[in-house]
């Protein structure tokens, strides 16, 4: 399996104030780490960071390209994190409008990449969007309607389409199923595992839902008050936590 | 006849070599927008003071000044501008796109071709042409420093997607020398080829905006387009009620209460031009 | 010749940080070796640890100290102290494990949830569902039941849909936990049938029993916790 993310002595401090400190981690293809966290645990500041959105104060942070480059995001252009973000990455926001051009149609959203990168036949374009939207389940039909008219559910797959139309390999996700529905929540994480699978992505997940990370994730980070208090496999800190954090963490879980 | 109160042209050498450096520097780099301290006007935003400073920057005594709004050197602001030039720089002034040195245009490009010795100047309202989609200043220089345009593109996808067609036919986006995209000014799609390869200069000004951009002679401006649906010009189904010129802009001209029109040739001077050959 | 699995002074205890401290011991000083195509049973009284041996096996648990050498593809890798992306490696290709009970993912159809492991390797959705539903037959899981969500049935259907899934690719190591609990005879013969299989294929089996005949049936030996052990 080979290495994407090589993430070392990661640290970002706003003022006096740790966001999160001294993080590090290497992530293989193909793998889902989730990074869970309460409230202030610095979890999205290390999204972020990750990203290449925020710069951090000290660490690093190497991604191993698609062509075998190593990029060393901290140190990279702006043009450089942005195209990534264009191409080989994608980040999905928690609110849809954060990550849609809410003022173009469902299928000029998902053929923009594609446009960014110098697809220029139309035809093209849009029955790669139109084969986008299928693979998210949102109806054919719908692809030349504004994501004004779509419910929250949709308009989420329709971000996460966006992003996957140029195949990346490494996904960025800030809690994708806050904030809707639990049977959308439902719908929507089926849709993510089966597309985890099926594209060999790998992906870096926020949530502050157990239930999220154990359905979508291999692996996890438990974060508080921007340490990480444990890493391993999901179903190993489910199962055995071995820091007091965790173990509260995971017994303040509802069982259904 | 210069009056004695004013400088030559109207703004001092100061402001005239400020502008300059500012259009050296955007003949420099074709297409991008060079921002510049737009001055005081004595007419206001919206009425031309980005053409009018850049003709004012770089006028010379012996030059011999066109000036058309729409296509017509007779229109109220065609006018006014000339004689605000006549005032204040004394300089010749023609109506016959041939013999101009320096020809300041709102809205349209001369039908008839320029030469190495002629200067186009263009009055502009918005110079941005990523403002429709992207609002703040900030992140619209990004995406020409970065070249991220795919923007643009969404856009006549759009069109396509709802209407069947590009529908932009006014200040169609185009590549200039492979790099920048830029807004020609709301010339007609039709005057977008003129732009491409054209032996004259071609300045931009935008007063309010603060913005000047060039296009250097001999220079590629591509409009914007797919490859299954590229760039067309406008067509008529008409011929000029007055010259016959089939290959010319049109305007329709209402000519009664009931509905009667008549289609004429936008450039006057082109269409005095040809009815005089004829 | 290297063993498919050699643990070396095993210790493991859980300790509740937030119920004072408390510590809860588990065994500590095990040792055992189990070669390659070995079928092995696990015994011992209820608590000495025999489910949290193939859980620590498998990874799911954390080891307090000790080391558990397993042989994947060819090397030795000490699960204690493998990195998370190497054991999710041995996950997919060398190490089986058949838990107790079906972790029941919701609205995943029963064959879905068996073809995963073969998916995981790599295997075309068509042929991974065709593999799984001769496996559910084989586990005697009626057709009418293949695209439904196991979430709906029974006990003993959710445990044969587990194991189908356990036995769906072939894995050189299986850890069997329990198999047969809350099935009938007619299934036990028929679970016991697949191990055999896998048996005869050259997988090495770990497993706790219930049953002494089916401990009889399908292993080589026991190893008794309560003796390796502390």
């Amino acid at each position: 399996m080979k290495k994407l993310l090589s993430v070392q002595q990661l640290s970002k401090f706003f003022g006096e104030q740790l966001a999160c400190d001294d993080i590090g981690f290497d992530l293989y293809e193909g793998e889902v780490l989730a990074i869970v966290g309460e409230s202030g645990s610095g979890k999205t500041t290390l999204l972020r960071c990750l990203a290449g959105l925020l710069p951090p104060n000290h660490g690093r942070i190497l991604y191993h390209g698609k062509d075998g480059r190593q990029v060393d995001i901290v140190l990279a252009s702006e043009a450089a994190r942005r195209n990534l973000l264009r191409t080989e990455w994608g980040f999905v926001h928690q609110d849809a409008r954060d990550g849609l051009r809410m003022g173009v149609s469902a299928g000029a959203n998902i053929g923009e990449r594609l446009m960014a990168i110098g697809d220029r036949h139309y035809g093209h374009i849009r029955s790669s969007a139109e084969q986008w939207l299928g693979r998210v389940d949102i109806p054919i039909s719908r692809i030349d309607d504004s994501p004004w008219t779509y419910s929250g559910g949709m308009r989420q797959r329709l971000q996460i389409s966006r992003n996957l139309v140029t195949a990346p390999r490494l996904m960025f996700m800030d809690e994708p199923t806050g904030g809707l529905d639990v049977s959308v929540q439902a719908r929507l994480l089926d849709l993510m595992r089966g597309l985890v699978r099926d594209l060999g992505l790998a992906v870096i997940l926020v949530t502050h839902d157990l239930a999220v990370a154990r359905l979508l994730s291999s692996r996890m980070m438990v974060m508080q008050n921007g340490r990480v208090v444990e890493q391993g496999l999901t179903d190993q800190i489910l199962e055995d936590p071995q820091q007091p954090y965790s173990q509260l963490l995971v017994s303040s879980v509802l069982p259904v | 006849m210069s009056s004695a109160s004013y400088n030559f042209a109207y703004l001092s050498e100061q402001t005239k070599r400020m502008i300059r450096r500012a259009l050296l520097k955007a003949i420099a780099i074709p297409g991008y927008q060079v921002p510049f301290a737009s001055r005081e006007m004595p007419m206001p935003y919206g009425w031309g003071t980005g053409g009018v400073q850049v003709t004012a920057a770089i006028l010379v005594p012996e030059d011999v000044l066109k000036v058309i709004d729409q296509g017509a050197d007779d229109t109220t602001n065609a006018v006014s501008l000339r004689s605000f030039f006549v005032k204040t720089a004394g300089i010749a002034t023609t109506e016959a796109t041939a013999e101009a040195t320096v020809i300041q245009t709102r809205h349209r490009i001369p039908e008839a071709p320029l030469t190495e010795n002629q200067i186009l100047v263009f009055q502009v309202p918005i110079p941005e042409p990523l403002r429709f989609l992207e609002p703040r200043e900030t992140e619209t220089r990004k995406m020409h420093a970065l070249e991220e345009y795919g923007v643009m593109h969404v856009k006549l996808y759009e069109d396509i997607a709802k209407l069947g067609q590009v529908a932009t036919t006014y200040a169609y986006p185009a590549k200039v020398a492979g790099r920048y995209v830029f807004d020609p000014s709301p010339i007609p799609k039709f005057d977008n080829p003129k732009l491409d390869h054209n032996p004259a200069l071609q300045l931009f000004g935008a007063g309010r905006e603060k913005r000047v951009y060039a296009i250097p002679p001999y220079t590629s401006v591509q409009s914007l387009d797919f490859e299954d649906h590229p760039f067309e010009i406008q067509k008529w189904d008409h011929t000029c009620a007055l010259c016959g010129s089939d290959d010319s802009f049109l305007d329709e001209i209402i000519t009664d209460d009931k509905g009667g029109h008549m289609f004429v040739c936008s450039d006057t001077d082109h269409c005095r031009a040809t009815q005089e050959q004829k | 010749m290297p063993q498919a699995v050699s643990i070396q002074n095993l210790h493991k205890e859980f300790i509740l940080h937030n119920q004072g401290g408390t510590r809860i011991p588990v065994f500590s000083e095990l040792e055992t070796e189990i070669g390659v195509g070995e079928s092995v049973a696990i015994v011992g009284q209820s608590g000495q640890g025999k489910s949290s041996l193939l859980k620590l096996i498998f990874g799911t648990y954390q080891a307090t100290s000790g080391s558990i050498n397993v042989l994947h593809q060819g090397a030795i890798f000490n699960v204690v102290a493998a990195a998370p992306h190497e054991i999710l490696s041995l996950r997919r290709s060398t190490i089986g494990y058949v838990t107790q009970f079906l972790r029941c993912i919701p609205r995943v159809a029963a064959e879905d949830v068996v073809a995963e492991p073969l998916r995981d390797r790599g295997m075309a959705l068509d042929e991974a569902r065709n593999e799984a539903r001769e496996l559910l037959s084989r586990v005697n899981i009626p057709e009418r039941l293949w695209h439904l969500p196991p979430m709906t049935f029974s006990g003993g259907e959710q445990q044969r849909v587990n194991i189908a899934r356990g036995f769906a690719a072939h894995f050189p190591l299986l850890l069997l936990d329990e198999p047969t609990a809350s099935l009938d005879a007619e299934n036990r013969a028929r679970v016991m049938t697949l191990i055999e299989d896998a048996r005869a294929r050259g997988s090495t089996i770990i497993g706790v029993f219930h049953h002494a005949d089916e401990r009889h049936r399908v292993c080589d030996r026991e190893i008794d916790i309560g003796q390796q052990a502390k």
